[in-house]
């Protein structure tokens, strides 16, 4: 989401993230108030800046009193909410996410470009996923080089379609968008055009910034060598809320 | 129009018909029509001798006994199905049979019983219409007594009193969450005026279900009714039916019906001079079961991808483009119109203490009377497959049934005489569901039939969320190897892990109930995983001495 604009009627609420005492605007989602206060909880597909999605699911937390768990990126807070980021459930399936995710496309560390500057790649370690238990589905995917500057590897894509908001939210260009269903889908430019002949793309990168993974990158780049902007959203919204 | 312009309405259409004293009925549903019954109406309009005013030939909606089709009854006009002499698996060539017998003695060759269980212990509410009048037919449904219940509704209630009464009828979701339909209703109510919407959700995709097709097919005007009664009350003038394309012949009679409906001024604009209008649009799903959940169908009407949204905020709150809007089955609202002519306390009056009202089931699978069937909510399960579904054929043992379809578990016979309601199938590990009913006998294998259920949710996830669009896969994966004898007890307890984590995390009510088929097959029959696991050990002992020889 867009930096909230400051409304005068919005109340400020208190309520217990993992036994801290905390206030937060009552407009602000979990995942947002344990940002600012440096409480960790891993997430693929939330970005600050972006509209929320919920697709990840690795930032699902217990509320006191509920069954259910939630996901905190689209979880407002409430008065009173006491809340639970790190029980030794939510390790568990934190871990067995992160696992399928690993196990359903090529996620080889030591060949990928964003090896060291993944998202993915940290979160596993951050889990302590030091082993896939499920099995892996080895099924081969397509490369896409036709962009004169940037490459999609749909291996190395964990679907959190961030390229796709930014691209229709950020630069308006909706040139992403997602194709098929279940584990047949992918990301596709335009009507599935090669993204080189793309006409929406505007080339701006933007896509290829938040991308969590390996999956969007720069041309020439060689194992190890891609690295992204992490600020460059944050710093974007913050100037054209400024304005 | 007025309660008294309806009324002469329907006495004018009855006087058109008055000459008319039986009425023979041809069962002009999907089911009966896939198994000839166009050509036995032709048939039949063409045995009939011309002039003869006093017997009429028409096609009707589903009369239940879908496995005996094609379906003829003889019964006197208006009569009940129960009171009419039926006909089973009629041809072409036995139309001079049936119209001689109009005045004569039935045929017995053909006849099928309406005394047995399958018709008298059925408590027909939704389907009441169904098999009677003729769906096509405006003047047959307002003759029913059609419409008078939106009359009422908007000339002599309030919205308040409309809510209050289908809030006394305690009348829960037939699309198979059993959300209380009255506190859905208010709560759409209170959210401020403006643009309101009413969807009904007649996107029926569980395997083996075809509840809400026959009402669409048999008696699609009702549906209407319920919709308009239901705009009326939340404050809404725009409404929309979802439902599947795989349906053409729902879609055809509730676009005929919209059609004459408006023409006889029931939907529109100022209906019966009030200020209230409500207009109604058909829109077509494309195949993707995942519509079926009430945010991706939204998301799908509003012409975006069909994948769920996280809620809250739920659609009463913001739904269809951020507007406040209304989703209930079709099952659901074609209650409304009976809750609201005979009262929410007579309606309350039927089914158990947390669910009223009656049920509609599709039984299917190994049972005699495949088909249609509406019971009281609290009949029990044996009383349904045994005694109204006439039990298993080919004297093979019963061994489950499955309700809630993909969502749903299976129950084994030592829980059979469980009544049926909301809160007993979830306490067993299943559900109500929309209400199929798939009989399993002894020859059905059950890890076949989760790995059949977990084949359907993974080919039918969307893909947005991981636990259900990978964890699916991988639970099909393992389910397979167990179903090939290949898995290990390592598999096994994996499987497992990934059922509570696809359940426990993922998205929407698909992923989140998909392990719902291993997880009660594992509790009711485990053995059966067992010993395809023995196999496996056996093998590989087996495999492995005889390399030691």
């Amino acid at each position: 989401m867009p930096l909230p604009a400051i409304q005068p009627n919005v109340r400020v609420v208190t309520l217990k993230i993992d036994d801290q005492d905390l206030s937060a605007r009552e407009d602000e989602t979990i995942i947002e108030v344990c940002r600012e206060n440096r409480i960790p909880i891993p997430s693929l597909c939330h970005l600050d800046g972006l509209s929320i999605w919920g697709g990840c699911r690795l930032c699902v937390v217990e509320m006191e009193g509920q069954s259910r768990l939630f996901a905190a990126c689209s979880t407002r807070v409430a008065e009173g909410m006491r809340v639970r980021t790190n029980s030794e459930r939510l390790q568990r399936y934190r871990r067995t996410i992160i696992e399928l995710l690993f196990a359903e496309r090529n996620h080889i560390c030591s060949v990928c470009v964003s090896n060291g500057h993944c998202e993915l790649q940290s979160l596993a370690q951050g889990c302590g996923v030091d082993h896939v238990s499920v099995p892996y589905r080895q099924a081969p995917y397509p490369v896409d080089s036709s962009h004169e500057m940037f490459r999609l590897d749909h291996n190395r894509c964990v679907l959190c379609t961030r390229c796709v908001r930014i691209c229709e939210e950020i630069e308006g260009a909706h040139t992403w968008d997602i194709m098929g269903r279940g584990s047949d889908c992918r990301v596709i430019t335009d009507l599935a055009l090669p993204w080189g002949e793309s006409e929406t793309c505007t080339s701006c990168g933007k896509c290829v910034q938040v991308c969590p993974t390996g999956a969007l990158v720069k041309q020439g780049t060689s194992a190890g060598e891609m690295v992204k902007d992490q600020q460059f959203l944050p710093i974007l919204a913050r100037r054209r809320h400024a304005r | 129009m007025h309660l008294e312009d309806l009324a002469d309405k329907a006495a004018e259409f009855r006087a058109e018909e008055a000459a008319v004293e039986q009425e023979i009925r041809v069962c002009v549903a999907a089911s009966c029509q896939s198994s000839g019954s166009v050509e036995v109406l032709a048939a039949l309009r063409q045995a009939h001798p011309d002039g003869d005013q006093s017997c009429k030939v028409k096609g009707v909606g589903c009369m239940g006994l879908c496995s005996a089709g094609p379906l003829v009854a003889v019964a006197d006009k208006g009569g009940e199905l129960v009171d009419s002499i039926l006909y089973r698996d009629v041809t072409p060539d036995d139309a001079p049979d049936i119209m001689g017998s109009v005045r004569g003695a039935p045929v017995e060759r053909l006849r099928c019983p309406t005394e047995q269980p399958f018709f008298s212990r059925q408590h027909r509410i939704v389907l009441e219409n169904s098999g009677i009048v003729d769906p096509v037919s405006f003047k047959g449904y307002v003759v029913a007594g059609g419409y008078a219940a939106l009359l009422q509704a908007i000339i002599e209630l309030t919205p308040a009193e409309v809510l209050h009464e289908v809030t006394t009828s305690g009348l829960r979701g037939r699309g198979g969450g059993g959300y209380p339909t009255g506190l859905k209703w208010s709560t759409v109510a209170k959210m401020p005026s403006g643009q309101k919407y009413v969807i009904c959700n007649a996107d029926e995709g569980d395997p083996g279900a075809f509840m809400d097709r026959a009402v669409l097919e048999s008696d699609p005007h009702r549906v209407l009714e319920g919709m308009a009664i239901a705009a009326y009350a939340v404050g809404a003038n725009k409404g929309f039916i979802y439902v599947r394309a795989e349906y053409p012949l729902a879609v055809e009679r509730l676009r005929t019906a919209i059609r004459k409906a408006k023409r006889g001024g029931l939907l529109g604009s100022k209906i019966a001079d009030t200020e209230f209008s409500f207009e109604i649009e058909v829109r077509l799903g494309a195949g993707a079961f995942v519509c079926g959940e009430e945010t991706a169908l939204m998301a799908s009407i509003e012409g975006l991808r069909g994948q769920p949204r996280p809620r809250p905020p739920y659609p009463a709150e913001s739904g269809l483009w951020g507007c406040p809007t209304l989703i209930n089955n079709v099952e659901t609202l074609a209650n409304i119109p009976p809750i609201i002519r005979e009262g929410g306390d007579w309606f309350a009056s039927i089914g158990t203490e947390r669910s009223k009202g009656t049920k509609v089931f599709a039984l299917a699978g190994k049972i005699h009377n495949t088909g249609l069937i509406e019971v009281p909510m609290g009949t029990s399960l044996r009383d349904i497959i045994q005694v109204i579904g006439g039990g298993i054929p080919e004297a093979k043992a019963f061994k489950a049934v499955q309700t809630g379809g993909p969502s749903g578990g299976c129950i084994p016979e030592r829980h059979l005489d469980i009544p049926v309601d909301y809160d007993s199938l979830k306490t067993l590990g299943t559900m109500m569901g929309s209400g199929g009913m798939i009989v399993m006998d002894e020859t059905s294998s059950m890890v076949d039939v989760a790995r059949y259920f977990m084949e359907f949710c993974m080919t039918e996830s969307c893909g947005k969320c991981v636990p259900c669009r990978a964890g699916t896969q991988q639970m099909y994966g393992l389910l397979d190897r167990v179903a090939r004898s290949q898995a290990t007890r390592a598999d096994l307890s994996l499987l497992e892990e990934l059922c509570e984590v696809v359940q426990a995390t993922s998205l929407c009510g698909l992923g989140q109930t998909a392990p719902n088929p291993v997880l009660s097959t594992l509790r009711y029959f485990r053995h059966e995983y067992e010993e395809r696991l023995a196999d496996a050990s056996a093998r590989a002992s087996a495999s492995r001495s005889h390399q030691d020889e």
